[in-house]
């Protein structure tokens, strides 16, 4: 299994993305290449407005780079699909007109994956998962925001996707709740081995999902580096911890206030 | 600045606090969801309150009107109800009301149309938008009433001039309304309706009017508001159109009459409709819908 060299699942190569305001161009993000595999827990990690989640929508294919390619197996991203779906930071991504059930049935019948009971099952099937079943007829109103994120996640899991985009799904809870998603969301990967691509700006979270993480620079996001992960802030052949290698990758030569500042 | 407090002087601020640690909470606490008593129940209910809130003015009226003690300028509540009924009676009433909301009800579904064709272009076209911005800064203040010699010149003296006249009331605020609920639906329900492939069309039923069904209710109140002023104003100044008048044309003639309660009753009739509508289509739609969904408390 080690020798055979596995084709990567997603290809970014070079991707430049800018934003057109009124009068000026902002580039969210210059020549980002990399890669992700079948099954990768895949991170991307950087400081608030490095252009995570533009990254993100333009695998999404919400955003055309004005440089560069994305390629999701053999095909190139020109736009969106169900074959990548969004789970984003906001809890409104729920529609809210309807339930939860209902919003995990919408998502497939819509984009034709299945339809009638087939779809029916598959969306309590999910829904169980992430241990819903109790609200299936509530509307997305009468639930927490942990709650509303893991119909979110249910919802883009019973998609069956090619690969799974989480911009930040996390970063609006309270740490409590956080820390115990965390773990329900690499029990449903264990589960499903479904391909993720997340985004946070959370250096221990990042450690904590990824099994890659790629460092972005500050605005405008570059390739910093990318790292491997076990996922237990394991120390590595330099004596250092992995959080405190990230750290210093971030922050190198910067003074300590910035690196306060950031957690 | 914290570094001036005495940190390492507990005593200063009281004996030491051992930790405390409750391994059997307390569960004597019956149920969580207590019922409310009877009273509090029917108190909750709007129709009650308001109910009783039309009786209390229904009072005030009679009070004040016997005090007058001229019928002429203001008759009591009690005449009022007599004429009102003998007006239902007699079928005077009742005819001039079936022709108003015959004449309303189509005014309101063409002006409906148009409106919807208006923002469907709007819409879909950056030409449509201007174009709707800029006809409804032009026509929306604009009263319908102003625009009746002009109707009476290009439709005659039908129901045409009138129906025209009520599309004008309607159609500027209900375009306008749910032209600005579509563009202000969340840009994250619009990413999700796209994520999931949906075509143009079910994009437009499935995610922009549920998501501006606040503003767009919001338009259709108006609307209907706008439309009932028209209608009657309209009837006042113009009279009997081909099918017979209606309620603006049996409260001029009454004025005409000094049948003063049964202006009254005219009037009361407008009232009862405008509260029945509100309260019986707008507010069981609302509640069915944005209420339900919280997008509205
Ligand atoms: N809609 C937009 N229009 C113009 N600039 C934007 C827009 N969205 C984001 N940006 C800019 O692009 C940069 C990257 O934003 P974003 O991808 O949201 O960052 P992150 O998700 O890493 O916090 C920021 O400098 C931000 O100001
Ligand atoms: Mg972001």
């Amino acid at each position: 299994m080690a020798t055979e060299v596995q084709k990567p699942l997603l290809d970014v190569d070079g991707v430049t993305l800018q934003y057109r305001a009124r009068d000026h161009l902002v580039t969210a993000t210059y020549r980002v290449s990399f890669s992700v595999r079948k099954s990768d827990r895949y991170v991307i990690l950087g400081p608030s407005g490095c252009g995570k989640s533009t990254l993100l929508k333009a695998v999404g294919g919400f955003i055309k780079p004005v440089e560069g390619t994305i390629t999701l197996g053999e095909r190139q991203i020109t736009r969106p699909g169900p074959d990548r779906v969004l789970v984003f930071q906001e809890f409104d991504q729920l529609l809210p007109w309807k339930t939860v059930e209902q919003n995990v049935l919408f998502a497939l019948t819509s984009s034709g994956r299945l339809s009638g009971g087939e779809a029916v099952d598959r969306a309590r099937h999910y829904i169980e998962k992430v241990k819903l079943t109790k609200f299936a007829d509530s509307y997305p109103h009468m639930l927490s925001g942990g709650m509303k994120q893991r119909v979110a996640i249910a919802r883009g899991m019973a998609m069956e996707p090619e690969i799974l985009l989480m911009d930040e799904p996390f970063a609006a809870l309270d740490a409590l709740t956080r820390g115990q998603m965390q773990e329900e969301l690499l029990q449903l990967w264990e589960d499903t081995r479904v391909t993720l691509l997340f985004v946070t700006h959370s250096i221990a979270e990042a450690v904590r999902i990824g099994n890659r993480i790629l460092l972005l620079t500050p605005h405008p996001g570059r390739v910093r580096a990318e790292l491997g992960s076990t996922g237990i802030d394991a120390i590595g052949a330099d004596g250092r911890r992995l959080s405190a290698r990230i750290e210093s990758l971030l922050f190198e030569g910067e003074p300590d206030g910035r690196r306060a500042a950031h957690e | 600045m914290v570094g001036e407090l005495p940190m390492s002087d507990e005593t200063a601020r009281g004996p030491e606090r051992p930790d405390y640690i409750n391994d059997n909470p307390p569960t004597g606490f019956g149920v969580v969801a207590k019922p409310l008593g009877l009273l509090e129940r029917i108190f909750d209910r709007g129709e009650v309150r308001k109910t009783l809130m039309l009786i209390a003015l229904a009072l005030v009226w009679e009070g004040y009107a016997r005090w007058l003690d001229n019928p002429l300028l203001f008759p009591t509540f009690i005449d009022t109800a007599r004429a009102f009924l003998q007006g239902l009676r007699s079928r005077e009433l009742l005819s001039a009301t079936v022709v108003s909301v015959t004449t309303l009800l189509q005014g309101y579904v063409l002006g409906l149309v148009c409106a919807a064709l208006l923002t469907a272009f709007a819409t879909a076209t950056r030409v449509g938008a201007d174009l709707l911005d800029t006809l409804t800064a032009m026509f929306n203040p604009l009263p319908s009433i102003a625009l009746l010699p002009l109707a009476m010149i290009w439709f005659g003296l039908g129901n045409g001039s009138i129906i025209f006249v009520l599309v004008h009331a309607v159609m500027w605020s209900v375009a306008l309304n749910t032209h600005t609920g579509f563009r202000s639906v969340s840009q994250t329900w619009r990413m999700v309706g796209q994520n999931y492939g949906l075509s143009r069309f079910a994009y437009v039923t499935r995610i922009l009017i549920p998501g501006a069904l606040p503003s767009i209710l919001t338009g259709l109140k108006i609307g209907w508001a706008f439309a009932w002023r028209a209608l009657i104003a309209a009837e006042l100044v113009f009279g009997v159109s081909s099918s017979g008048g209606g309620l603006g044309w049996f409260i001029f003639q009454n004025k005409n009459l000094l049948e003063i309660p049964s202006v009254f009753a005219g009037l009361l009739m407008v009232i009862i409709f405008g509260l029945a509508v509100e309260n019986l289509v707008f507010r069981t739609l609302e509640q069915r819908t944005i209420r339900r969904w919280g997008m509205q408390s």
